[in-house]
């Protein structure tokens, strides 16, 4: 099955290995990934910021980059759910390109979401190791709907343990732009989130969005704790 | 008490509450209380999910013919025998209220509590007249006495631990030091008591106005809510146009989600529906009743894309969650309202240029919106409210033009590959120069990029 990767602008600039691992499970899992050369990003940062014109001239560009039928698989949550709920409103007053919009919500797949649903990779024996905890990001979680996946896809583990975190659910503090205007807060709720972190005893933290997990990194070497902060797209990459 | 509005400092006031200990550990605990009371209240609710439909859709309704409303309770509650005024603003309405008190030569004042009146900066107006105006409700007798504003909707002196209460009540009343709620509760009861018994007049706000019967419902715990509005011979209500519900039949849904969202209780210890002043063969009530109904923008409001926000039924579940509000408090919004509906309702209340880093104060998580028990799209109106300040020009130039960039990079393969390049080379740089906050923060962009690793 030939699937549109959108490799998001984050995990292509800062954390190609995401990436790559995306690239690797998909493959085992009978996808043929293809990498549309073109693709840029989803426009959220401006569209989070109230800059709708730029919003919107990033989503155009999106939708002729993915454009056609075959699924679209993305290793974020939040881009996800801009695709699926925001394209909508930007294209609201442009038929075409709004049923271009809507089409592309329903192709678009979170990578665990493609892994659960699509793959069965959960069924399929990965290999884990150590000990694994897990931050469910905001639009994963509430914007997109993502709880179950990933957790069925950690547990799944053959070898590892997981143990999961008091509060996944609550936000890191990253927020996007959010991190920039309001840093002093930002820090402060990324210290919540690596305080309950440390409390789990794991030695690996994960998740599904490169944005959250770049924060929650940031405030672990504030800190001075080891523990590793992976996407779960590596971890269940190095169990294939 | 009247503060300046100091939202526009949103940032530093953040700074300073992050540096205050002894707040952020009240507020991380008190949230965190109220955010398992509320779970745990409707757990057993089956029908949570319909019910908040239903509410939604009612407030909806309201919203779509409020000024139908308006005038409908105006007209019942004026056949119930109340005085019904209208007031555009807050001047009008503090100088109306002030008005009533004084052609009856009321000087002692009883107050429940109520935000609208926060909101319209009554009591230092009152005070200004030479009336004595006393808080009532116990956190709001707290933050009266210690001369602040309400940090929460509901738990207005949430910021407050019990030692800093036992410890003003000593320095204030005179009385031994405890740091034990029993006490202090009781302590309050006895210097209230005395404040009902001789009071000229009492002011309450309202939580609902049922437009068929022109009633006023309120939903209180501790009793001072029933003694403001029944024992001093004037009851004066100050409530906000929005409060409206068609009917009174429409109150039990409402009855079942507004404690539960609040403080997680199944019910509110008292339930009190005024219809009308005291008539002949009625056990209690205040001989005259005077409701004072405030617009301040909310007709605007209701016209534009905000409305949303006027579906609000004041039950403080979207602060609880906030990460931002549980992190800073409500004070460092900088007026009458903080947390998710407030950042919104006082940036649209007090115009953008009073208060545009407001709409940013907040990571749109969306925990909010998971808990509104009638649906506010709180996500969907501070993003609308982002627009807003974006097309009034209230945003950073700097933000600007990297915005404007971004949507040219962002449409522009070639340019973003340059850009991904460029920031590759120059972000030892960008981290020397001001980009510390941020880059600082962030790894360095990948030797290789995904787009040139896959083939």
């Amino acid at each position: 099955m030939r699937v549109l990767l959108f490799g998001t602008c984050l995990v292509d600039t800062f954390f190609p290995e995401a990436g790559e691992a995306t690239v690797r499970l998909l493959r085992r899992f009978g996808a043929e990934p293809v990498f549309p050369r073109g693709q840029t990003c989803c426009g959220q940062p401006a569209f989070n910021a109230g800059y709708e014109a730029q919003a919107r001239a990033a989503a155009e560009h999106f939708l002729w980059e993915f454009d056609g039928d075959a699924p679209i698989v993305t290793p974020s949550g939040s881009c996800a759910a801009m695709v699926k709920h925001h394209y909508p409103w930007l294209f609201r007053d442009d038929p075409k390109r709004l049923a271009q919009a809507k089409r592309a919500g329903e192709r678009i797949h979170e990578l665990t979401q493609f892994l659960v649903h699509v793959a069965k990779a959960h069924e399929a024996g990965l290999r884990g190791r150590g000990t694994v905890t897990y931050h469910s990001s905001c639009h994963l979680t509430r914007s997109l709907g993502v709880r179950e996946e990933p957790l069925t896809l950690l547990s799944s583990l053959k070898g590892g343990t997981f143990v999961p975190m008091p509060d996944a659910a609550r936000c890191c503090g990253f927020g996007g732009t959010f991190m920039a205007k309001l840093p002093e807060i930002s820090c402060a709720l990324a210290d919540e989130k690596a305080a309950s972190i440390e409390a789990t005893g794991a030695d690996t933290v994960t998740g599904c969005d490169s944005g959250c997990l770049m924060n929650i990194a940031d405030a672990m070497r504030r800190r001075g704790t080891k523990i590793r902060v992976a996407h779960i797209a590596q971890l269940l990459a190095e169990g294939l | 008490m009247s503060p300046e509005q100091t939202s526009l400092a949103f940032r530093e006031n953040s700074v300073r509450a992050l540096e205050d200990a002894a707040l952020r550990a009240a507020m991380k605990q008190a949230a965190d209380t109220f955010g398992t009371k509320r779970a745990d209240a409707f757990a057993p609710v089956a029908d949570l999910e319909a019910l908040r439909d239903r509410a939604s859709d009612i407030r909806e309704e309201v919203l779509a013919n409020l000024t139908m409303y308006v005038d409908r309770f105006v007209a019942s509650a004026t056949h119930a025998g109340a005085v019904v005024h209208r007031a555009n603003d807050a001047a009008a309405a503090r100088e109306l209220i002030r008005k009533i008190l004084a052609d009856r030569g009321a000087r002692r004042i009883v107050k429940g509590k109520s935000m609208v009146s926060e909101e319209v900066d009554l009591n230092s107006h009152l005070e200004a007249a030479g009336m004595e105006v006393v808080e009532t409700d116990l956190g709001e007798y707290i933050i009266q006495m210690e001369g602040e504003t309400p940090s929460h909707i509901i738990v207005p002196a949430i910021h407050k631990n019990r030692r800093q209460v036992g410890k003003l009540f000593a320095d204030r009343l005179g009385v031994p030091y405890s740091d034990d709620p029993q006490v202090l509760t009781k302590i309050a009861r006895k210097a209230l008591r005395e404040k009902f018994l001789t009071a000229d007049a009492g002011i309450s706000g309202a939580n609902f106005a049922a437009a068929d019967t022109g009633s006023l419902v309120l939903l209180t715990n501790e009793g001072n809510g029933r003694m403001v509005t029944t024992v001093p011979p004037l009851h004066v209500a100050i409530l906000s146009i929005e409060k409206m519900l068609p009917s009174l039949t429409d109150l039990p849904a409402f009855l079942r989600l507004l404690p539960r969202s609040a403080t997680g209780q199944t019910i509110t210890s008292y339930v009190s529906v005024i219809t009308g002043p005291r008539k002949a063969g009625d056990a209690t009530g205040a001989k005259e009743l005077h409701i004072v109904l405030l617009d301040n923008g909310r007709t605007e409001i209701n016209a534009g894309e905000s409305r949303g926000i006027l579906k609000c039924i004041r039950c403080g579940a979207c602060m609880n969650v906030c990460p931002v509000y549980r992190t800073v408090g409500g004070h460092a919004y900088g007026w009458t309202y903080p947390g998710p509906m407030g950042m919104i309702l006082t940036t649209l209340l007090t115009g953008m240029a009073k208060s545009h880093p407001l709409v940013d104060a907040s990571t749109v998580c969306g925990a909010c919106v998971e808990v509104c028990p009638v649906r506010v799209p709180l996500v969907d109106l501070i993003l609308e409210l982002r627009r807003r300040k974006v097309r009034e020009g209230f945003s950073d130039p700097k933000e600007k033009r990297g915005m404007a960039l971004f949507g040219k990079a962002a449409a522009s393969p070639l340019l973003f590959a340059l850009g991904q390049r460029l920031a590759g080379l120059l972000w030892p740089v960008v981290r020397s120069m001001g980009g510390k906050d941020v880059a600082g923060r962030m790894p360095a962009p990948a030797k290789t990029p995904l787009r040139r690793k896959l083939p």
